[in-house]
């Protein structure tokens, strides 16, 4: 009765070696290693970029053991191992010099940096080592507030211009117009104005409710933002700014670098290995500017390098557009811009669309009456330097929301539209919380940490042993596994180890003994009750098996609670906490009855198992 | 080795009225505690700064105070945790100042209150990476202050983690009452939930007494206990229900008396090793892990006493009865069809 099938033990021996295969890559450590971030806006790193890095270190002769792309989207970086530190630092040198034309203005960014070094079939299946959160390793964290009143607030003043050049454009005449609240108020003399007006706003935009009202003898129409738009344009908000906030960060070189959205307008930094709280604000805060300006015609296309530059030009040689000479005048700057979005024209080749807010659209249409055919530069400017994102030529005069039409490839749209987006944060934020917690501090929690973790087990241990002598073996052996599963769920599920997260190991150590508790009590009751040790075991296991569901799910519905309201150091608690349950079930149950059975179950003629003492006068219910 | 050599059940029920009295007085203590001198909660939920200064020699308290009220903090708080060395600043948020920028400005402070100035060196490790280090340093480059951790908490954060606690507290009040009330019957439900606000609240008056500081860490701590102070009720309502369902003769205080006894061997010697793990983090885990291991504790300790004397107690003034758990099997009718 206590012998598992033979699927049951190779079940086991799949889930230890399972868990040994994935806990495996927390003990290869790391090597020296370089990463190679782009240092500017309108520079991505692509596969490009990792064969520059390779033809830059052949050049100077410094051999390197692997390079690599690594990442996605703004926090792709490319990533060259060194045997030591020495060719590390040489290497480093070498880059900085052999990448940047300009130093004062680089290109690249190159910065020291630990490569984990998890062989590469083990990465393949998805083995890797465990990230350590902030508390763990040093470095600052940041919690961004969104300003979303002034998202909203930007968006009616947008509707509000919008409202005004639609009216008149479609000549329908309105008698005054205004902001109340949220809303916009627009007074018609009669009744027929006010249907024409709202058929003209509907036809040109579908993210707005319209509301009749009458005040005196005016008919009024309320037109108000849909919740829907409200809360698209927040998102959108917030994604904008953390591209943005991507590329900058890129700035301080910081490896690994975290910036996620929390909640619905938060933005949470984390930025291991820095400490230096000013700097790194001053980077994330920093305003790029957008210019739109047009092309001086006077030079002749081509010669722009060579050519004399008109007193009122200025000759602008980076970027896609570049080289070019444009007049100092600027056209609009990149406050009038609400939104950039890439799509396509009516030729179905791909564009990027511009809205344009506030008077935006009457100094364009201005610019733009008399310059059809000529050419319109956007400028980006960042760090005082100009770079020229695109220089269209106009089509046609152009009002609030226009396209740059001719992009090429979709993908160019898509990052032009991105750029034109992300040139500026698109919404105010406000620091609500920042965290910086010292290397030295780091490196004390964790041995900390481990420390406690340690002594508990092994102060657990030796007491199951001297309480349960044999079983208590196997339920130590078992809560050894259980440390192995979690470990590596934790490694699989890529979980961030933080110190409460440790403290949750160490809980859930404390915890799982409790089934293995209850099995071996349970085992004791039934041979005090008078049973043959093999029943024991199967009857004690069994009638153990109840309570320990019992007593799991129950613990597993407040740590749901926690993970699911919990943030933070809770959070970080609360997925080791549910983890450690889901284990502890298999180990205690599973795992240790197979300790027993390998052990006790071919045994016919068990007269006796080392369970620790029975006492034998047993006790009995007492009956009436 | 054998801890429990019990002849007959211990007559637990006998002085459940005492023992719940003093469940009562204590409850009330922590309630009457709580709000008289109320939770000292720390930045995460007021809004303010924390740091962590690490000093070569025995810090100069009463000099820092000074420094701090110099800026405007009428009562800056200093206190030093683990050794001298270790000094730990917690600074309201000033009206009128920038909050975010606190920690840099009093960092400058003590800094030049030292005659030092602030310094920004980079480390590199042995194994090449840079690490970036805030300290104090005279001119001389001898290291004054070492700054080991800053914490900045807006206060409108804070509002919000305490709305968070309360929803979680609030499922799993719900979570728990549903699953037991289908598991076994409400009475069990209540009777358990009745003992985990027990402790729970027994543990936040422990903290509103010695003013000890209530962090996220300590409410994810408390929130664990209530799991944890379930578990032990479901275990004591497991025998419950099997006594009752062997044993048709016992009163119901019987029952209860003996499906304690039966699993108070299981109860102390779990208890004792999670202890001993919270005891491991209490001496190893260093200050971050301190009040975490104290709210553990202390809960672990209720945790036993009240699904001993409180759950069971309670489930017994509520009347449970064998009927609540055993459903009777319908008779079938044997009059069914014609009768003649």
């Amino acid at each position: 009765m206590n012998r598992y099938p033979v699927w049951k033990y190779l079940m086991i021996v799949i889930a230890l070696l399972l868990g040994a295969l994935y806990t495996a890559p927390n003990y290869f450590g790391e090597t020296p290693a370089l990463q190679v971030t782009s240092g500017r806006s309108t520079l991505n790193i692509t596969s490009a970029s990792t064969t520059l890095v390779e033809d830059a270190l052949k050049r100077v002769g410094i051999p390197s053991t692997g390079i690599s792309l690594e990442g996605t989207g703004h926090s792709t970086s490319v990533r060259a191992r060194f045997a030591g530190t020495e060719e590390q630092f040489k290497a480093k040198l070498a880059l900085e010099r052999e990448l940047n034309k300009d130093p004062a203005n680089p290109d690249y960014i190159v910065t020291v940096n630990l490569v984990k070094n998890t062989p590469a079939w083990m990465e393949k299946i998805g083995a890797g080592p465990m990230s350590l959160g902030l508390d763990l390793r040093g470095g600052v964290h940041f919690l961004l507030q969104v300003d979303t009143k002034a998202v909203i607030d930007n968006k009616v003043k947008a509707l509000q211009a919008s409202v005004r050049s639609n009216l008149r454009d479609k000549n329908v005449r309105h008698a005054g117009i205004e902001r109340v609240g949220d809303t916009i108020e627009v007074r018609f003399r009669d009744a027929a104005t006010r249907t024409a007006a709202r058929t003209v706003l509907s036809a040109q935009s579908n993210e707005i409710n319209f509301a009749d009202a009458a005040d005196g003898a005016d008919q009024k129409l309320v037109v108000s933002l849909k919740p829907d738009a409200i809360k698209r344009s927040i998102e959108d908000g917030v994604k904008q700014n953390i591209v943005t906030l991507s590329k900058r960060i890129n700035e301080l070189g910081t490896t690994e670098p975290i910036i996620q959205q929390q909640g619905a307008d938060r933005i949470v930094v984390q930025l291991p290995g820095v400490q230096d709280v000013a700097r790194a604000k001053d980077i994330i805060g920093r305003t790029a500017t957008l210019e739109l300006r047009m092309v001086d015609q006077s030079v002749t296309p081509g010669t722009e390098l060579s050519a004399a530059i008109p007193l009122n030009s200025e000759l602008f040689t980076e970027g896609r557009g570049a080289p070019v000479v444009l007049s100092r005048d600027i056209i609009l700057t990149g406050e009038y811009i609400s939104s950039a979005t890439a799509s396509f024209d009516q030729n179905q080749q791909p564009a990027v669309s511009l809205d344009l807010n506030g008077d935006g659209g009457r100094r364009i249409r201005q610019a733009t009456r008399d310059n059809v055919g000529k050419r319109m530069a956007i400028l980006l400017k960042e760090k005082g330097v100009y770079n020229v994102l695109s220089a269209p030529t106009i089509q046609s005069e152009l009002g609030s929301t226009f396209q740059i039409t001719n992009m090429g490839t979709s993908q160019d749209a898509n990052e032009l539209a991105l750029l034109l987006r992300s040139g500026a944060l698109s919404a105010p934020m406000e620091f609500v919380e920042e965290r910086v917690i010292g290397p030295q501090l780091g490196a004390e929690n964790i041995d900390r940490g481990l420390h406690s973790t340690i002594w508990g087990f092994v102060a657990i241990a030796v007491f199951m042993i001297i309480y349960y002598h044999l079983f208590g073996v196997f339920s130590a052996l078992a809560l050894a596994a259980n440390v192995l599963f979690l470990l590596a769920l934790l490694s699989i599920l890529q979980i961030t180890l933080t110190l409460p997260g440790i403290a949750a190991i160490a809980l859930a150590l404390g915890v799982a003994i409790d089934s293995n508790v209850l099995v071996n009590e349970r085992i004791r009751e039934e041979l005090r009750g008078g049973a043959p040790p093999q029943a024991a075991i199967a009857a004690g296991s069994k009638h153990a098996w109840d309570t320990i569901v019992d007593s799991n799910v129950t613990t597993l519905i407040v740590g749901l609670a926690l993970l699911i309201f919990g943030s933070g150091p809770v959070r970080g608690f609360a997925v080791v906490h549910c983890l450690g349950i889901l284990t502890s079930m298999f180990s205690a149950v599973v795992v240790a009855r197979g300790f027993a059975n390998l052990w006790y179950g071919r045994k016919k003629k068990l007269t006796k198992i080392s369970i620790g003492t029975v006492w034998q006068p047993g006790m009995s219910p007492t009956k009436k | 080795m054998e801890f429990f050599k019990i002849k007959r059940d211990i007559p637990f029920m006998r002085h459940a009225l005492i023992l719940n009295a003093i469940s009562v007085l204590t409850f009330v203590l922590a309630v009457f505690f709580l709000f008289s001198k109320g939770l000292n909660f720390s930045v995460e939920f007021t809004g303010g700064t924390v740091m962590e200064l690490r000093y070569p020699h025995a810090a100069d308290q009463e000099k820092i105070r000074t420094t701090l009220r110099g800026m405007g903090y009428s009562h800056p708080e200093v206190a030093s945790f683990g050794t001298a060395q270790d000094i730990m600043l917690r600074l309201p948020i000033l009206e009128g100042t920038e909050a975010a920028g606190t920690s840099a400005r009093v960092f400058n402070a003590i800094c030049a209150a030292d005659g030092g100035a602030p310094k920004q060196s980079q480390v590199t490790t042995d194994k090449g990476e840079v690490i970036n280090h805030t300290s104090c340093a005279k001119a001389t480059g001898e290291e004054l202050i070492s700054l080991q951790r800053v914490e900045f908490v807006g206060p409108s954060v804070g509002d919000e983690l305490a709305q968070n606690g309360l929803n979680a507290l609030i499922m799993v009040i719900v979570g728990i009452m549903i699953y037991l009330a289908i598991r076994f019957e409400w009475k069990f439900a209540v009777a358990a939930v009745v003992a985990n606000l027990h402790d729970v609240v027994i543990i936040l008056g422990f903290f509103a007494f010695f003013q000890w500081e209530f962090s996220l860490t300590v409410l994810a701590a408390t929130l664990a206990v209530l799991g944890y102070s379930v578990n032990e009720s479901v275990v004591i309502f497991d025998r419950i229900r099997e006594m009752f369902r062997k044993q048709r003769k016992m009163t119901t205080s019987e029952v209860i008396d003996h499906a304690i006894t039966s699993t108070i061997s299981r109860t102390i010697i779990t208890h004792g090793s999670t202890l001993m793990m919270v005891m491991s983090m209490l001496f190893f885990g260093g200050y971050a892990l301190h009040y975490f291991a104290i709210a553990l504790a202390i809960g672990i300790l209720f945790g036993v006493y009240s699904s001993v004397f409180v759950a069971a107690a309670v489930a017994m003034w509520l009347g449970v009865k064998r009927e609540d758990l055993i459903k009777p099997i319908k008779e079938k009718d044997e009059t069914d069809g014609a009768v003649v």
